[in-house]
């Protein structure tokens, strides 16, 4: 028993010692390696509980750097050192001080999630490297406590940006007057994009006349929809997951509401179609990242370099967001002038206009990029490209 | 006031869903004064058998209902014979305690089979139009739902009063021990109860996955529970008050997020359940009955 103790005392020890050793070397930042290259840290979630996030991205930024290596940057090339957490915050830690200190990285890309890549934000601060996450969309990401991290970026767009999308796109597009909202009250992700389609809507002219909501796992909507149905909206916004939306626009259906209804990227997903069904989900609008069916002449060129890659595969918004992700810090490296961390880091708070396949990058001040979504629309069941809507 | 009557509509919908899942509770409860809390996940493997006999065997609807009805039925009577039966002279807290373990082994034991994700039941199963009266829209599915419960309540009515069995069940219920010296099978008239409680169950399970869609392992717990509210509304033991106390349940519901608590609606079911035990502890429908001493 107290042999077991001594030895767990000295792991601990070891372990701090360790971490601590990571840190001290590395407090200079990343280097430049002699050798003409410059190194780019990838922590990802390459395998575990959301292993295709990860890997979906590292063969986004994997297409990128090969296209960015043909001509190279100042004579240098770009060189990725990829890192698999396991889809774990402790091994995202892990991966975090071995990346900056070992292999002395001047920047790390990852990761896909919220949760792991807010793992590494102390190590990234602490250590002056750059930390972009290429999908982590919650909001304290890149602030915290109202305190801005200023070496953290992220290439998405952050939740609530959805629903001034959705607002727009209501009062421009699809001309309604008046909205209903239909949210999730367990959850912040529908409550936050809630607040900001309200916020603009209003703005615009619009006028929300009912507000209802329901709790995840629910299956009975129908009360709450037959209310919404007698005050009549041109709109109902529902940004919720598929799983209870999916319920929701097939109930709605049957009662007769055949109103545009629309959410956001938490309907993405096969089973929606499933739950709703091909019919009910026609005239219904999604707000996403990226569509393949975009014709922008930047998204097909990537879409066609991406299948000469990859065996055809479509890429959906994981990909391209991981290879605008290493595009975002090449161009941060070039405007730089060097493999300096904290030039790199002061190149990417000022980026502004910088053209990427997920939209046109600028940043604000609290490092969350504004930039336009993709509308898609439902169609027999399929999703199509219907615009591109900009921010404001 | 179209908006009302939609609304009840929609309440009714939900009620006779309940109101067949009531029925097990209340037959059960009225025969071995066990409450079968195993009774809701009878409910979720009847949906399962249904979505299967639909998908994998390509059955309509009405062959999936009785395929899952007869499995429920044989299920329900595994049920007891395995798990309630060793303990029928054991005390009552015993037995509800082995209830609730019984739902927890159904409920885990059909995720470690085949996983926690939803499946959603094919659209179209029903060609039924919609009938629109008054600017009110009733959905084939609802008018099929209410259709199919009130030929179940019949025929349950039936039985109960009709047939040999039927009275068996109403002596064992009435006196375990007195029937048993008339020479009554309590055994087998046990078996029977759980056979048609759990039929019913079933035929809920599927009748849920039609007009909900969404099917899922855990999916038996809260209509579980409002049944049970509704079997307590009606006064336990009692059938013709399992199937009002239900529709009521149902309707409460739907009044109630009508008039804007939609987040308050489970909440107001169980505070109906808190006001029945506190005012009418027997029941809307039950007879205050002395205790034999």
């Amino acid at each position: 028993m107290r042999k077991k103790k001594l030895a767990g005392i000295f792991m601990s020890l070891m372990v701090a010692a360790g971490v601590m050793a990571g840190c001290n070397s590395s407090s200079t930042g990343g280097e430049e390696d002699k050798g003409g290259t410059i190194k780019i840290g990838a922590n990802l979630e390459l395998s575990g509980g959301v292993a295709s996030y990860g890997q979906s991205i590292k063969e986004g930024i994997d297409l990128a750097l090969e296209e960015i290596n043909k001509e190279g940057i100042d004579g240098k090339k770009l060189k990725l050192v990829p890192f698999d957490n396991k889809s774990e915050a402790p091994e995202s830690i892990n991966g975090a001080t071995k990346l900056i200190s070992q292999d002395k990285v001047v920047a790390i890309i990852g990761a896909a999630t919220s949760g792991n890549t807010k793992a590494q934000i102390e190590i990234a601060q602490s250590n002056s490297v750059p930390l972009l996450t290429p999908t982590g969309t919650a909001d304290d990401v890149t602030v915290k406590d109202g305190k801005l991290n200023d070496f953290v970026f992220r290439t998405c767009f952050i939740d609530p940006f959805q629903g001034t999308v959705a607002a727009n796109f209501a009062s421009k597009d699809l001309k309604a007057k008046t909205a209903a909202v239909f949210i999730d009250s367990a959850s912040d992700y529908s409550k936050g994009l809630a607040a900001s389609f309200k916020e603009l809507f209003e703005k615009k002219g619009g006028k929300i006349v009912i507000q209802e909501a329901y709790v995840a796992k629910d299956t009975d909507f129908h009360a709450q929809l037959t209310n919404i149905k007698g005050k009549n909206p041109d709109f109902i916004f529902v940004p919720g997951y598929y799983e209870e939306v999916g319920l929701i626009v097939k109930q709605a259906r049957e009662l007769g509401i055949d109103v545009p209804m629309m959410g956001a990227d938490g309907w993405d997903s096969p089973k929606l179609i499933e739950l709703a069904g091909k019919d009910a989900l026609n005239n219904t609008y999604i707000t996403n990242h990226y569509s393949s069916g975009d014709s922008d002449k930047k998204v097909q060129d990537f879409v066609k370099a991406f299948k000469a890659k990859y065996k055809d595969k479509s890429p959906d918004a994981f990909n391209a967001l991981g290879y605008d992700s290493a595009y975002f810090i090449a161009d941060a490296i070039k405007r730089a002038g060097s493999g300096d961390s904290k030039k790199i880091q002061k190149a990417l708070a000022e980026t502004d206009g910088l053209e990427l396949v997920t939209g046109k990058m600028k940043l604000d001040k609290n490092h969350n990029p504004i930039k336009s979504a993709v509308i898609l629309e439902y169609k027999n069941g399929e999703q199509t490209f219907k615009t591109k809507v900009s921010p404001e | 006031m179209e908006q009302f009557i939609q609304q009840l509509v929609n309440g009714i919908s939900l009620g006779s869903i309940y109101a067949l899942i009531a029925l097990g509770y209340t037959m059960v409860y009225g025969i071995v004064k066990l409450i079968n809390f195993a009774h809701g996940d009878v409910f979720m493997v009847g949906a399962f058998i249904g979505f299967y006999s639909i998908t994998i065997l390509d059955l309509g609807f009405f062959p999936a209902l009785l395929i899952s009805m007869a499995a429920c039925a044989i299920f329900g009577v595994l049920i007891e014979r395995i798990a309630y039966k060793p303990l029928r002279n054991a005390t009552r807290i015993a037995a509800l305690i082995t209830a609730i373990g019984v739902s927890l082994f159904i409920e885990y034991g059909t995720i470690y089979i085949r996983g926690a994700q939803p499946e959603a039941y094919p659209n179209g199963i029903v060609p039924l139009k919609s009938l629109e009266i008054f600017g009110v829209k009733i959905s084939g599915q609802s008018i099929l739902i209410l259709a199919v419960s009130i030929f179940l309540m019949i025929v349950l009515q039936f039985i109960v009063h009709k047939t040999k069995i039927g009275k068996a069940m109403r002596a064992v219920s009435h006196d375990m021990d007195a029937a048993k010296l008339m020479g009554i099978n309590v055994n087998n008239t046990i078996s029977a109860t759980f056979a048609i409680g759990s039929a019913l169950a079933g035929a809920a399970g599927v009748v849920f996955g039609m007009y909900y869609t969404k099917i899922e392992p855990l999916m038996g717990i809260i209509p579980g529970l409002k049944a049970f509210v509704a079997a307590v509304l009606g006064g336990i033991g009692i059938i013709p008050g399992a199937m009002a106390g239900g529709l009521l349940l149902g309707v409460i519901e739907a009044l109630v997020s009508a008039t804007g608590g939609s987040l308050w609606r489970d909440a107001v079911a169980f505070i109906v359940l808190i006001l029945i035990l506190i005012f009418r502890p027997a029941g809307l429908f039950g007879k205050n009955v002395r205790e034999k001493v």
